[in-house]
């Protein structure tokens, strides 16, 4: 592709479809400078690199607002450039990554740092999410507009709440200044106490302590009646119980300014898969009971869960390879939520449109993201999919540097076939080396 | 009778012994009948037979134990194996060994059988994935504790006769109990109705499926019981949190002699050790001598060597075809 203008391609026999425009056809795509110039039943314009979609299904590329890329400080979990990658292999196009490195990111310097590090790999958009808290102390705010403008698209304090409901307060009235949303990781660090696990009749039976529905709870109750009084927009992160589900729904009906994810694990596996995964099905929130998942999909549904994030967490063999209460919380997830994701549609819950929406548009929205849709004009970030290959995730490893998912050896049906950023092709399947 | 079990295949039990859950009805009598004729080794003045000779077993103990430990050498040592005695403050653990690397180090040193006790749930069958060498739990976290609880059942035998219809309560601090957990199971496997008797902080959610009827207050709870099986309380969970005082758990929950003739008159009274004198169990000395704790210490060796022996103790087929019974064995 040497030679010709960058990010320019002509897709050629793609299915296209964007169902936040309610686009959807047969043909090919124009790609001039990283952008859409038109659709549909077009020919090659003379010195554009071409591609044959084979016929395969171009969606807008996912966006994931919830990733830990731990790069600084824990390069030997994850880098920029691995995270990357495994971003753009789950069809990921666009990644906002946790602060909780090291240094924390709460402040512009380490803000400026991820971003330039993402450019210099070049696979997919790299969006950092600035600290609420210096250094995640929970006491002293930010400085969020120092860290909006160096890049900061969201704040939170993931890997923990905010800590108290007057911090919560103070950042949400003060991030109404930059129209930022504060993300809680909602948790009552009281009520979990040492729980290692979801609390119940598996957590009795492995004699492990329990973290219960009620710890997420709580954080949410607060959570929604500080929103209340402060304005701002307020995102739930990983939602995991009916509890916390039945708040947020009722507090959409009343306008409130809060929208909500849940991961792929939530939705596909139950706290009975601590007994085979050990620490590969440990991450907080934990796996919750049957009636937990069949709510979480039920929020997801009525759009109560606006979005499916990854939280993807990767973490070091030796770190996961120890006794389950001292290993760490985390899953990685990158590579694996669109397939978990497709299987809604599959068993009927969520039509293909849903889904799309929901990991790529609807996420887009939230942050304010100009990307999701695929339409003249509009941003070259797409993903290439075909509906029914069947795989088995990490048998020919993942591109995270981590291994630490519950689903490896997992047969999964729908498969990213390309990923497309600014108009370049940064995933082009099978062939790269994993790692 | 060894036998039989042992013509069941070894997947009935082992390689590993780390729950009891796994542990078959048959399996269970298997290994009770297994002790019993290893208990007439203990009345012999030699005390020795050779069925592990030459074979090594290693004792990790994460926690501090004096019982269990001791029980698991001497049983080892009357079966003529070597034993080794690790513990976390001698080891290179406190140099920051990870579990995995101390397992697989210590059978690369020739180790045929290795007792865990540590206090995660979970360690020992965690560490029996990695490692090619028999693995016993000797007490997991909240987890499991497996020849506890075949000690509690073969003394329950011994002193009663039988298990089936046996009412049985267990008291005391069940949510952190591993003794709790797999006495449960075995208890109720071998035809025991169980009974749970703790205040709600001390009790596990989610245990409606358990085959155990709960109860709030001793007095109830232990009425008619057969046996009345105290636990050990921590004394630091006063600070968790889930109980006011160890002298208020002490006066709701604690054993005497007088409750006990008022409300289960002639139960056998069982705790696994150390007791709490004045908290779990309170009373005269003749109280604590009348009760069966004692005899679970005895009985605890030889049902450690029934199951070392039937985990480490060479081919079935030799076993099979009757040539090496423990009641056979030579003496040294």
């Amino acid at each position: 592709m040497r030679g010709h203008e960058p990010g320019s391609l002509f897709l050629k026999n793609v299915r296209y479809f964007d169902p936040s425009e309610g686009v959807s056809g047969f043909g090919n795509v124009l790609i001039r400078q990283g952008r859409v110039e038109s659709l549909g039943d077009i020919r090659p314009s003379g010195a554009i690199p071409e591609l044959d979609g084979d016929g395969g299904l171009l969606c807008p590329g996912f966006v994931d607002l919830h990733a830990h890329f731990r790069e600084p400080g824990y390069e030997y979990k994850e880098t920029i450039e691995t995270g990357s990658k495994a971003a753009v292999a789950g069809g990921f196009t666009t990644v906002c990554v946790m602060a909780n490195t090291d240094p924390v990111n709460d402040n512009s310097e380490v803000t400026r740092a991820i971003r330039e590090r993402a450019l210099d790999v070049g696979l997919a958009r790299v969006y950092p999410i600035g600290a609420v808290t210096r250094g995640l102390g929970g006491e002293q705010l930010t400085e969020m507009g120092r860290l909006s403008e160096a890049g900061c698209i969201a704040f939170s304090d993931d890997g923990k709440p905010v800590s108290t409901s007057r911090i919560l307060r103070r950042a949400l009235e003060y991030s109404r200044l930059f129209d930022r949303p504060v993300i809680d990781h909602c948790e009552d660090p009281e009520l979990s106490g040492r729980g290692v696990m979801n609390e119940g009749s598996v957590s009795a039976d492995l004699g492990l302590a329990g973290i219960p529905n009620a710890s997420e709870e709580v954080c949410v109750a607060r959570d929604l009646s500080v929103l209340e009084i402060s304005g701002g927009r307020l995102h739930v992160a990983h939602l995991s119980t009916a509890g916390g589900i039945r708040m947020v729904r009722e507090a959409k009906r009343r306008n409130l300014s809060v929208t909500a994810e849940t991961c792929p694990h939530y939705f596909s596996l139950t706290d009975e898969a601590v007994r085979c995964h050990g620490t590969h099905a440990k991450m907080n929130p934990p796996l919750r009971r049957e009636m937990d998942r069949l709510a979480v999909i039920e929020g997801l549904k009525d759009g109560t869960i606006d979005v499916i994030a990854t939280d993807h967490a990767p973490h070091a063999p030796h770190e996961k390879e120890q006794e389950f209460d001292r290993a760490p919380f985390g899953i990685i997830g990158l590579e694996t939520a669109f397939p978990l994701s497709l299987a809604l549609v599959r068993e009927g819950h969520l039509t293909l449109a849903e889904l799309i929406y929901r990991l790529s548009f609807r996420p887009a929205a939230l942050f304010n993201l100009p990307h999701g849709s695929l339409v003249p004009g509009g941003l070259a970030d797409f993903v290439l999919l075909d509906l029914s290959e069947e795989w088995e995730a990490g048998r020919s490893g993942y591109y995270s540097k981590s291994r630490n998912s519950p689903f490896t050896g997992m047969r999964l049906t729908g498969r990213v076939l390309r990923t497309i950023v600014d108009g370049r092709v940064v995933f082009s399947g099978e062939g790269e080396t994993r790692g | 009778m060894i036998n039989r079990l042992i013509s069941q295949g070894t997947h009935a039990f082992g390689p590993h012994l780390l729950s009891v859950s796994d542990l078959s009805r048959e399996v269970l009598t298997g290994i009770l009948d297994t002790a019993e004729s290893f208990l007439e080794i203990g009345h012999q003045s030699v005390k020795k037979v050779p069925v592990l000779r030459g074979k090594t077993l290693v004792n990790l103990f994460y926690e501090s134990s004096t019982r269990t430990r001791s029980s698991f050498e001497i049983a080892a040592k009357r079966l003529s194996a070597d034993v080794i005695n690790i513990s976390t403050s001698q080891s290179s653990v406190t140099k920051g060994e990870s579990l995995i690397d101390t397992v697989q180090t210590i059978e690369a040193l020739g180790a045929d059988g290795v007792v865990i006790r540590h206090p995660s749930s979970g360690a020992p069958a965690f560490v029996s994935t990695r490692v090619g060498c028999h693995v016993i739990n000797g007490g997991d976290g909240c987890h499991q504790h497996p020849t506890q609880a075949l000690l509690d059942l073969f003394t329950i035998r011994k002193k009663k006769g039988r298990i089936e219809g046996l009412t049985i309560a267990i008291i005391g601090d069940i949510l952190h109990s591993r003794v709790a957990r797999s006495n449960i199971t075995t208890l109720s496997r071998m035809g025991a109705r169980v009974r749970l008797v703790a205040p709600p902080t001390l009790l596990p959610r989610g245990i409606e499926d358990w085959p155990a009827e709960i109860f709030h207050r001793l007095e109830e709870g232990i009425e008619g019981c057969d046996v009345v099986m105290a636990l050990r309380l921590q004394l630091e969970r006063a600070a968790g949190g889930f109980i006011p005082s160890v002298a208020e758990y002490a006066r709701l929950y604690g054993l005497n002699a007088a409750l006990i003739e008022r409300r289960a008159p002639g139960a056998l009274v069982m705790h696994p050790g150390p007791v709490n004198r004045g908290v779990e169990i309170s009373g005269g000395e003749e109280f604590t001598a009348s009760s069966a704790i004692l005899s679970q210490v005895e009985f605890g060796v030889s049902v450690r060597m029934a199951v070392l022996y039937l985990l480490m103790g060479g081919g079935s087929e030799e076993v099979v075809a009757g040539g090496m019974t423990p009641d056979k064995g030579g003496k040294e």
